[in-house]
C-alpha cells in the first residue's frame, strides 16, 4: 500500500474535501508545488488556481480555489482556502465602501432603497386604496 | 415552521465553518512560537484603553422577540461603563437594526454591512471589518470587541461580547519539539495574511450564529404568539358556528315552506 496524507481543504463557509491522497499538486505564491507523503513542514500563500489531489487509486481531483494558505505537515496538508478573490486594492474597496454606507445613511442622504420604510408606506398606501375603492362601491349602490 | 428548517441550516453552516478556524488557530498560534522575534500588532499586549470598538452583529429583520433589543441592552450598559472611565466607543454595525439602533441613539459609526440574508457570505464582511483593523492599525481604537448572541439552545440566546483584537493570549506554552515551517515567501507575510483571515473568520463565525439565534428566537416568537391567539381564536370559531348554524336552519325552513306551499 502506498502511504498516505490525509488533505483537508477547508474555507470559512465550510469543509470542502478531506481525505486521504499520494500527492497534492497546488499554487504556491512563488510557483506551482507538489506535495509528497512525509513531506517536511511547510507553509505558503497560494496564488488563485487550481488544486489536484490524487488518491491512492491515480485519480485526481480538481478545486479551484481563489487564494489562501497551504499548510503541510508531515502526514497531513491542510488547504485555508478563500471564497473571495482578494487582492489588496479590493480589500481597500470593500473598506471604502463600508465606511462609505455607513457615513450616507447616518448623514440622512438615503441613497440606499429603504426597504423597511418603504414598505410600510406601501402597505399604508394600499389600505388606503382599499378604502377609497370600498367608499365608492357605498356611494354607487 | 420556516424558522425551524432555517434554524437547522443556520446551524449546520455554524459547526462547517469551525474547522477553519481552529485550523488557523493551530498555525497562528505555531507561527507565533516559532518567530517569536516578530510581534504582529492584533498580537501585541493590550495597549491602555481610549478608545474601544464594537462590531455589533444583529439581525436584518424583526418579529424574532427579545433578541436584539437584549442584545442593544448589553452593549448600552458596556458603552455606559466605558464613558464612565472617559473611554470613547466606536462602532461597526452588521445587519440592519443595528444600524437602525445607531441612527436612532447616535454614537460614531466606522462601518456598515445590512443584507447579509440567511446565507452570510465572508465576501460582504471583508470591507466591514478591515474598516476596524485599520482604525486598529492606526491606533483610532485600541480594542475591537464583536458583541453577537450565543446559541445555547433553541429558547436561549445569550448576548455575548468578545475581544477580537488583540487577539488574547492562548496558554503560550513552549512547544514540545523544535521544528519550523518552511515559510514562503517569509513568515511575516504569511502571518499578517492568517491574522486578517482569522479575525474575519471569527466575525463571520459571530454572524452566522446570530443568525441561528435569529432563527430560533422567531421560531419562539411566532409559537407563542399563535398561543396568544389561541383565546382569539377559539371565540371566533363559536361566533363562527353560531353563523353557520343559523344559515342552514334558515336554508331548511325556506325550503320545508316552500314545499308547504306546493
Amino acid at each position: 500500500m502506498a502511504t498516505t496524507m490525509r488533505v483537508d481543504i477547508v474555507s470559512a463557509e465550510g469543509a470542502i474535501h478531506s481525505g486521504p491522497a499520494t500527492m497534492v499538486y497546488a499554487t504556491a505564491q512563488l510557483g506551482e508545488v507538489g506535495i509528497a507523503p512525509r513531506h517536511t513542514a511547510f507553509i505558503s500563500r497560494l496564488k488563485p488556481g487550481d488544486v489536484r489531489v490524487e488518491n491512492e487509486h491515480g485519480e485526481q481531483e480538481h478545486f479551484y480555489v481563489s487564494g489562501g494558505m497551504l499548510e503541510v505537515q508531515p502526514s497531513v496538508v491542510t488547504v485555508l482556502a478563500d471564497t473571495a478573490i482578494r487582492a489588496r486594492d479590493l480589500d481597500e474597496a470593500a473598506a471604502m465602501e463600508a465606511k462609505r454606507r455607513a457615513e450616507d445613511t447616518l448623514a440622512g442622504q438615503v441613497a440606499k432603497f429603504e426597504y423597511a420604510k418603504a414598505q410600510v408606506e406601501l402597505a399604508e398606501a394600499i389600505a388606503q386604496l382599499r378604502a377609497i375603492e370600498k367608499l365608492r362601491k357605498m356611494k354607487g349602490r | 415552521m420556516v424558522a425551524a428548517s432555517k434554524m437547522r441550516k443556520a446551524q449546520d453552516r455554524m459547526s462547517s465553518s469551525r474547522p477553519y478556524a481552529e485550523k488557523m488557530l493551530q498555525v497562528i498560534s505555531h507561527l507565533a512560537h516559532a518567530t517569536p522575534e516578530y510581534r504582529h500588532s492584533f498580537m501585541s499586549a493590550q495597549r491602555p484603553h481610549k478608545t474601544v470598538g464594537y462590531i455589533v452583529v444583529s439581525s436584518d429583520r424583526g418579529l424574532c422577540g427579545g433578541l436584539n433589543s437584549n442584545l442593544f441592552r448589553r452593549l448600552a450598559a458596556e458603552v455606559k461603563a466605558h464613558q464612565t472611565a472617559g473611554v470613547d466607543v466606536a462602532f461597526c454595525a452588521i445587519g440592519n437594526k443595528a444600524l437602525g439602533f445607531f441612527k436612532r441613539f447616535g454614537g460614531q459609526v466606522l462601518g456598515q454591512a445590512t443584507h447579509l440574508g440567511d446565507q452570510p457570505h465572508i465576501e460582504d464582511l471583508i470591507g466591514t471589518v478591515k474598516v476596524m483593523l485599520d482604525a486598529y492599525e492606526s491606533k483610532q481604537i485600541d480594542a475591537i470587541y464583536v458583541i453577537s448572541n450565543s446559541f445555547v439552545n433553541t429558547m436561549t440566546q445569550r448576548p455575548l461580547i468578545r475581544q477580537l483584537v488583540p487577539i488574547s493570549g492562548e496558554a503560550q506554552d513552549p512547544l514540545p519539539s523544535h521544528w519550523d515551517y518552511i515559510y514562503e515567501p517569509d513568515a511575516r507575510t504569511v502571518l499578517d495574511a492568517l491574522l486578517t483571515r482569522y479575525i474575519e473568520s471569527l466575525v463571520y463565525q459571530a454572524v452566522v450564529e446570530n443568525s441561528a439565534c435569529e432563527q430560533a428566537a422567531r421560531m419562539v416568537a411566532m409559537k407563542s404568539a399563535s398561543d396568544n391567539a389561541g383565546n382569539l381564536i377559539g371565540e371566533l370559531q363559536l361566533v363562527y358556528n353560531k353563523a353557520r348554524q343559523a344559515a342552514i336552519t334558515q336554508e331548511i325552513s325556506e325550503i320545508v315552506s316552500g314545499a308547504a306551499a306546493v
